[in-house]
């Protein structure tokens, strides 16, 4: 934590842009040598109602949003009665001159800077919509960040529209900085540029889990749109031509998976990404891939349920839902990325294990993982560690040299049959959604189903040491020693991780914790370092501690306490800090 | 040159004696060796019904797959290997009801396959309870009081849906249904090939004698031209006293929806080589980014 860090709000009506020029700001304060993490935090309608983009910056890493705001970007008074009292005292709100601001909104510890938004954005620009870009100029200027910056991310995200909307977003920029120095000696935080910083790359988890999976060799996906899964679609359909990728708005989550299977069975890598309504219609087609070998992977961007919930925002409530997901039983891996890099990286793992093991391979994020924006170091998307593995999938020339007739469902040692793809002449099969013998063919003899079932099963050991591999065993974080050893799962990761550092800073050993990526099979490893804590508080994000569940279910230990979040908005560090179970933890100590 | 013999197995049917899948599957495989075309250059994608468990019952490469989800998953199929001639095999329960929106989405999309309908009108594996075909009034275990709803009329639902070839064969007259399953097999998109077929077990509506009579067939009709669609429209829509067989409507120029998409221009998807990306996308892909 850097004490001359700030988080800037924007807010305004849904259809203001305040997402898409939130996003452009905080690319240009990357580009400026600073970190970012940006909230998208919006209502599922079109036009009106109160949305607003967070732009946590900072010139040290960040991991996490934070909960106090320095500077409020009013586009409406809405946002001003929403937020002022998120607003730390120095701390400003720039508003239309043309509004007025209600006596009981006004705070005799907050400035309140009128700025001609809507006039500067129709003189300068000629339109009004470009309000939004005044104010990022304005905020450029009063946190004293180098325009320039600004300005390149202007001049890139406008390209495709021309040079005459460029300048004019150019214009609207400048006049926006300029309106913010008749203020800047009543605004108390400044974030400069670093100029000499290294590149940096700003993304968020979507883009992170879609680059991996596009780098792992995913050339099919399909899908039907669902917040916050869609645009996961959006960004495969705007690069398959070039990437030689398949992409599919299908007629449902059920054409979706089913067609993916097909893609599958053929031996193309396919994925379905989506959320959790689309994942429950996907429930009978993960049984068919099930009993089927065929390697699929399935993306959920969580959101909170039961049906339609809450559909813009965050929950954690899919975990075991996801985890059992079918008509019988069969191996599947189940993996919750934390981060931007972890979600890049098992973007492409998730396609190596579904094709090693030839079973559903099934990622969670959520949308907060999906949505937020985060900066990076320009390595920490580990391209070069990219490998594609097709497994046990026989080659053409294996085919030419198949002697005896094939069976498809042969039973192994390590449960993993060799598999072909249709088309050969040494390899012709039927796959069946029923039960079925070596060769495939639909049985019903009880010895065979035995048979069938466990070689099916046994691919779970050799699942289980890929999660110890990747070192999903679960990775802790802090010091070895510490009073409380913090448990989460997915996009805790970073919030949490936030937490403990700033324990740990009011007093070293306090916190550390341990995270799990892979959820199942679940990591043997999970068991003595949980044995190994003094006392274990679980945090995560749904009612009825599903983590903890699983916990007890696999090591038949329980924790000592939970910190457990429902209400659609993801864990601040803040948050955790002051919940009872760890204040008064510190307190007693 | 391709037999009928290349396509036999040792797998004995399940069906019952006199059940029209058995000539179904004889023109299939009459088809497909008379259109020279090898067990492992089709892929037979099947749903889940009496008449779906066909793969089983000859050689060739298969997928056998859920209730209604036929369709979608030879879409997939397609997409990822167009080189791959694909034929779906199903009953009118599994087409009609539980994969009606596959069957609309298919056909308006017009996906390259072989659409064989097993079309008894009534639901067979699951004890006969009415279909979407099945008459109003049809009394089964479901409908004791006889079914409300109106049956689906196959051929002239897929011509509203812009169906760029529409057929129906008869299950009583083989060889016209294996010539019919062989044009369908040229077409270049969507087929339709709803053959109907008697249930011996469960449907005495629509026995072999109430079709012996009917059935007649389009090409012995004189100046009968599929690529009218007035035409066709009309003879899709006859049902009755005199039911017609054959290819009623035909139009080969509408490309189909691999075709048309620019990933599978450079060949069939799963052909295209697989490796990491090379470092100039790399760096392409960064560069969005930073």
């Amino acid at each position: 934590m850097s004490n001359n860090e700030m988080t800037i709000r924007i807010g305004g009506e849904a259809g203001m842009g305040l997402e898409s020029s939130g996003a452009g700001f905080s690319k240009a304060l990357t580009r400026g040598g600073l970190y970012v993490f940006g909230l998208p935090d919006y209502y599922s309608r079109i036009r009106g109602g109160h949305n607003f983009f967070s732009i946590r910056v900072s010139p040290e890493p960040l991991v996490s949003h934070a909960e106090p705001v320095h500077l409020v970007l009013a586009l409406d008074v809405e946002t001003i009665r929403r937020h002022v009292d998120d607003l730390v005292p120095g701390g400003a709100v720039v508003y239309d001159e043309g509004e007025e601001v209600p006596e009981e909104l006004q705070r005799s510890e907050i400035g309140f800077f009128p700025v001609p938004l809507t006039k500067l954005a129709e003189e300068k620009g000629g339109r009004a919509i470009m309000r939004n870009t005044v104010a990022f100029g304005v905020a450029t200027g009063l946190m004293g960040f180098d325009p320039t910056y600004l300005d390149s991310v202007i001049r890139d995200n406008f390209a495709p529209k021309g040079q005459k909307v460029i300048d004019a977003n150019l214009r609207v920029a400048e006049a926006g900085v300029e309106a913010a120095q008749a203020f800047q000696d009543d605004f108390p935080f400044h974030v400069e540029a670093v100029p000499d910083a290294p590149s940096r790359m700003i993304l968020n988890g979507n883009e992170a889990f879609a680059l991996g999976a596009l780098a792992g060799g995913c050339r099919f996906v399909a899908t039907y749109p669902m917040t916050p899964g869609s645009p996961v679609l959006h960004w495969f359909a705007a690069r398959a031509d070039e990437y030689g990728a398949v992409i599919k708005h299908t007629e449902s989550e059920i054409g979706a998976i089913n067609m993916a299977i097909g893609a599958g069975f053929q031996g193309a890598r396919a994925m379905c990404p989506t959320s959790g309504g689309g994942f429950s219609l996907m429930v009978e087609a993960l049984g068919l891939a099930g009993i089927t070998e065929v390697p699929v992977v399935i993306y959920n961007a969580q959101r909170p349920g039961p049906a339609t919930g809450l559909p813009t925002r965050t929950e954690q409530a899919d975990m075991l839902f996801m985890m059992h997901a079918s008509q019988g039983e069969f191996p599947r891996f189940l993996l919750a990325p934390g981060t931007i890099e972890d979600a890049f990286r098992v973007g492409w793992q998730a396609f190596n294990l579904a094709d090693r093991y030839q079973t559903p391979t099934l990622v969670m994020s959520d949308h907060y993982l999906a949505a937020s924006y985060r900066t990076v170091e320009a390595d920490a998307l580990d391209f070069d560690a990219v490998e594609i593995d097709r497994g046990a999938l026989l080659t053409e020339d294996d085919l030419d040299d198949l002697e005896e007739p094939y069976q498809r469902y042969k039973v192994t040692e390590s449960g993993v049959s060799p598999r072909a793809t249709p088309g050969h002449p040494n390899a012709i099969w039927v796959s069946t959604a029923n039960e079925h013998d070596e060769f495939g063919a639909v049985s019903e003899d009880a010895q065979n189903r035995i048979a069938q079932a466990d070689k099916r099963m046994r691919k779970k050991e050799g699942m289980r040491q890929e999660v110890e591999s990747a070192g999903w065993s679960p990775a802790l974080y802090g010091p070895e020693e510490a009073e409380v050893t913090f448990v989460c799962w997915g996009s805790t990761y970073g919030p949490l991780r936030e937490a403990v550092e700033r324990l740990n800073a009011e007093e070293a050993g306090r916190a550390n914790m341990l995270h799990f990526t892979a959820l199942h099979p679940f990591p043997t490893e999970a068991k003595p370092a949980l044995k190994r804590a003094k006392r274990t508080i679980v945090v995560e994000g749904n009612v009825t501690g599903q983590l903890e569940t699983l916990i007890r279910a696999r090591t038949g230990l329980s924790v000592d306490g939970s910190i457990r979040k429902y209400d659609g908005r993801a864990f601040s560090p803040e948050y955790i800090v002051a919940d009872p179970a760890v204040a008064d933890l510190f307190e007693e100590v | 040159m391709v037999s009928l013999r290349d396509f036999n197995t040792d797998t004995l049917p399940t069906w019952c004696k006199g059940c029209g899948n058995f000539a179904i599957l004889s023109a299939i495989k009459m088809a497909l060796a008379q259109r020279d075309i090898a067990p492992h250059e089709i892929l037979l994608v099947t749903g889940v019904g009496c008449g779906s468990k066909l793969p089983h019952y000859m050689r060739s490469t298969g997928f056998h797959t859920l209730h209604g989800r036929t369709l979608a998953v030879a879409t997939g199929a397609r997409l990822a290997n167009h080189d791959l001639p694909v034929m779906a095999v199903h009953g009118d329960g599994d087409s009609f009801n539980e994969g009606m929106n596959h069957f609309v989405q298919t056909v308006r999309r017009n996906v390259n396959l072989v659409d064989v309908v097993q079309d008894n009108r009534i639901y067979g594996l699951t004890k006969g309870q009415y279909s979407p075909t099945s008459e109003k009034g049809k009394r089964t275990p479901t409908s004791p009081r006889g079914s409300i709803e109106r049956p689906v009329n196959p051929p002239a639902l897929a011509m509203t849906l812009g169906a760029t070839f529409v057929s129906r064969g008869y299950s009583g007259e083989l060889q016209h249904l294996a010539w019919l399953i062989g044009e369908a097999l040229e077409h270049p998109g969507y087929a339709l090939v709803d053959v109907m077929q008697p249930c011996v077990t469960w449907n005495r509506s629509y026995a072999y004698s109430f079709y012996k009579d009917r059935v007649y067939k389009l090409q012995d009709q004189e100046g009968y031209d599929a690529a009218d669609r007035e035409a066709a429209w009309e003879k899709a829509q006859e049902w009755g006293e005199r039911i017609p067989i054959g290819i009623i409507y035909r139009d080969a120029s509408v490309p189909s929806y691999e075709a048309q998409v620019p990933a599978l221009e450079a060949g069939p998807l799963v052909k295209q080589p697989l490796g990491t990306l090379a470092p100039e996308q790399v760096e392409a892909l960064r560069a969005e980014i930073m």
